[in-house]
């Protein structure tokens, strides 16, 4: 056998390139692009990609997950705190269909991530071979683009495109499938980072005209609201949104994905939208005479009936994607462009102002939610405990400088309603898939992102069983994730529905659960069962104070339901704050 | 109000492409009415020609979603009254059927068809106009025994002035002034 140093000796160059395979090659691309993390599974096809793996350990850090979803999902969250393109390794067939839940996740929340899957040697393409499986054609709809490499020296070039594409623009997955013959194959390599791609132009020229109305109309505007949506993260125009809202006066709303975008404790913050979010935004959305919404694309969950929706508003969006504009609410100003640029140009236009008859109402709704919802929520005096109450007291601890993560359902709701946000990117959340086992494995990749960072991730007792074996990744890489379960022994968010909608009718969706404790353990995190409230201070305290990772089972109130509400179907003025 | 719309789109010569087309017009549960594939004037970029009836507003939408794809360069829709159009279409008709007096003669004078072929057993016409048209002949060639018939996707040209090569030069100058992709 050839020793490390003997192979690095075997790679000549020749006119300053280096002959290599087209494994090294795919390693070397990725170095170039400042990557030094990977999560991934290993198999037959993506075998020679990981031999030479070893040769880079000094540069590369490869994570093993325990399943390829698991990684996906980390390379996701990994990509959402630090703000560069997540990597994922799988091998072909199964390997390669595993992601399938991670790639559309990260497609749907617009998240930058490199996917690539080793694919059976060329000439076995459309055979049909052992664990060949079509992922460019699986892939198709759920990547913002994909491509089958045969050859090795096409390699650089692929992955560059691919950086370039992921990157750019409204950001996205891309898949690069690379054939084992390929990867064996060797070329003189030569890397140069792409930038410019004919057919795809995602800097888009400022639509001045357009933005110089948006300001007459914000200067004459008597009730505007802002809607700021992931984008404002996305082109990391926190700051100027900031600027142009304390300059304005407007009021600020967020979606889910849009939280941490702008402070939560700032005095122009109203909350969240959508259809659990805060009862002042979704209702005086509808009595709102100019709306202006930023990075965001009206999903359904945020404008609920289409049909009732901010019908006295006249509507500016600025927004990069132009195929989001006009598809699901018509506006009457059309800004396509980046959030940021685009924001940068408004500024100067709009005069200063304040509105606060009008954020008085907000704060009046405010005041109603707070009464009605939050503090019996969040401060219950008797009772079991409420998931409410442990997201609060989380965010009180920390003051907000946690990273959060959640999984899907009333666990994530709630983390999203009390937790405050001080800083950008700090909440790591499945937003347009809903995907339940998401939690997990996006706090492991959060937390690997932003190891400077306390990560708690929230997760459901339903949720966490979905990818319960990354606890297996947590462990080997002694990864200090914090791992709160909620848990209420029921699939919760879908039993509230069966109890508001389906006459309480609990089909399938009480859990028997195992001993999260134990099993915790199993792989030596420490862990830890609460169930009295007296308790609940203590153990968050303690678990927020140990060094390595830590899991909080805590049982909660079972029958517990998540208000406000917008119903399906109902409008956001018809929002609900009991039932 | 569904119409008919002409989709054309410039594209890269990339696989799979036609797929990612289709698959958003599936999913918005559009029939495609005829397709056709060609290269176009500019050397490497291929024209789709697709023929859909939609809405206005669909249109519209499902348009901006193909412009977006990576390797869609540029796509354009066009009413009808906007296009110069063509569709091609050959018929095999029995001989016995229609050498019988002067009928032949007749009908390819009036709808300016084209003889191809004559054999004893059949005869090839060509007809080259809008669907109406080939829809017409074929009525009129039905009672003397239609032995095949194919017709194919639509190709257009438009009327508008500005070509492909003028927006690809715009693409160009706007990626000049283009600042590194910021991610937070
Ligand atoms: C993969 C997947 N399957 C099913 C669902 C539908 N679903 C949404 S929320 C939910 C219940 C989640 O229960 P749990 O994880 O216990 O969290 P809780 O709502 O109780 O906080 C289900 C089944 C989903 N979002 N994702």
């Amino acid at each position: 056998m050839k020793t490390v140093q003997e192979k690095e000796q075997a790679t000549i160059e020749v006119n300053g390139q280096k002959h290599i395979t087209g494994a090294e090659a795919l390693l070397e691309c990725l170095i170039e692009e400042g990557v030094d993390t990977i999560f991934g599974y290993p198999g037959g096809a993506i075998m020679p990609v990981y031999d030479k793996l070893m040769d880079y350990e000094d540069r590369l850090k490869h994570i093993l997950t325990r399943h390829e979803q698991g990684a996906a999902h980390a390379a996701q969250a990994y990509a959402m705190v630090t703000g560069r393109p997540g990597i994922c390794f799988a091998t072909s067939g199964p390997g390669a269909t595993n992601l399938v839940t991670g790639i559309a996740n990260a497609f749907l929340d617009s998240v930058p991530v490199v996917f690539i899957t080793a694919q059976v040697v060329s000439s076995l393409i459309g055979t049909d071979a052992f664990q060949e499986t079509d992922i460019i054609g699986v892939s198709m709809p759920i990547t913002k683009w994909n491509c089958q490499v045969k050859k090795s020296h096409e390699i650089p070039d692929t992955i560059a495109k691919a950086f370039y594409i992921a990157k750019s623009g409204r950001p996205g997955p891309v898949l690069i499938d690379i054939t084992k013959d390929a990867q064996l194959e060797k070329l003189n390599f030569k890397y140069k980072k792409c930038d410019y791609i004919r057919s795809y132009n995602p800097h888009i020229p400022l639509h001045t005209k357009a933005i110089e109305s948006a300001a007459i109309m914000i200067n004459h505007a008597e009730r505007p609201l802002i809607l700021a949506g992931h984008g404002v993260l996305i082109s990391g125009a926190e700051d100027e949104l900031k600027a142009f809202a304390e300059k304005t006066g407007i009021p600020v709303a967020s979606t889910l994905l849009g939280l941490s975008g702008f402070p939560s404790s700032h005095r122009l913050f109203t909350g969240m939208l959508g259809m659990h979010g805060n009862y002042g935004p979704n209702l005086l959305t509808n009595e709102a005479d100019l709306i202006i919404a930023i990075g965001m694309r009206f999903d359904d969950r945020v404008t609920g009936n289409l049909k009732k929706y901010a019908k006295k508003a006249t509507i500016i969006h600025i927004e990069i994607d132009e195929a989001e504009i006009n598809k699901n609410v018509v506006v009457d100003v059309e800004i396509n462009n980046d959030a940021k640029e685009a924001l940068k140009y408004l500024i100067p236009l709009v005069k200063e102002n304040s509105f606060e008859k009008w954020i008085r109402e907000f704060r009046i709704c405010d005041k109603t939610e707070y009464e009605k919802v939050i503090k019996p929520e969040t401060i219950p005096e008797k009772g079991e405990i409420k998931m409410g109450e442990v997201v609060s007291r989380i965010s009180e601890i920390t003051k907000g400088e946690a990273i959060i993560v959640t999984d899907v359902g009333q666990n994530q709701m709630v983390a999203a309603r009390y937790y405050k946000f001080n800083h950008p990117n700090s909440l790591v959340t499945s937003g347009g898939m809903g995907t339940m086992g998401f939690g997990l494995p996006a706090g492991l990749g959060a937390k690997i992102g932003r190891p400077d960072k306390q990560v708690i991730t929230f997760v459901g007792d339903g949720g966490i069983q979905m990818t319960i074996q990354e606890l297996g990744t947590i462990f080997q890489y002694n990864v200090p994730v914090k791992i709160i379960i909620l848990n209420n022994n029921f699939l919760g968010m879908v039993r509230q529905w069966q109890d508001m909608f389906f006459d309480k009718r609990y089909a399938s969706t009480e859990l028997v659960n195992p001993d999260f404790v134990m099993i915790s353990k199993a792989y030596s995190i420490p862990a830890k069962k609460v169930s009295k409230r007296e308790d609940l201070n203590s153990s968050l305290q303690e678990m927020l104070a140990s060094e390595g990772p830590y899991l909080l089972d805590i049982a909660i109130e079972k029958e517990g339901n998540v208000f406000p509400m917008v119903e399906p179907g109902a409008s956001v003025s018809e929002i609900r704050l009991t039932y | 109000m569904k119409q008919e719309f002409t989709i054309s789109l410039f594209t890269e010569d990339h696989i799979g492409i036609l797929g990612q087309i289709t698959i958003i017009l599936t999913r918005r549960q559009i029939n495609i009415d005829s397709i056709t594939a060609s290269e176009s004037a500019v050397t490497g970029v291929q024209l789709l020609t697709i023929v859909v009836s939609t809405t206005d507003e669909m249109i519209q939408k499902v348009a901006r979603q193909m412009e977006k794809l990576v390797d869609v360069m540029k796509v354009f829709v066009h009413s009808s009254d906007q296009i110069i159009y063509q569709e091609i279409a050959l018929f095999k008709i029995s001989t016995k059927g229609l050498m019988s007096g002067n009928v032949i003669d007749h009908i390819v004078r009036d709808h300016h068809a084209r003889i191809l072929e004559v054999s004893p057993e059949y005869i090839v016409l060509e007809k080259t106009g809008h669907k109406t048209e080939i829809t017409e002949l074929l009525a009129q060639l039905e009672p003397y025994g239609v032995l095949q018939f194919a017709r194919s996707g639509r190709v257009a040209i438009t009327k508008q002035v500005k070509e492909l090569n003028s927006y690809l030069k715009e693409m160009d100058e706007a990626n000049r002034f283009k600042t590194e992709p910021t991610l937070n």
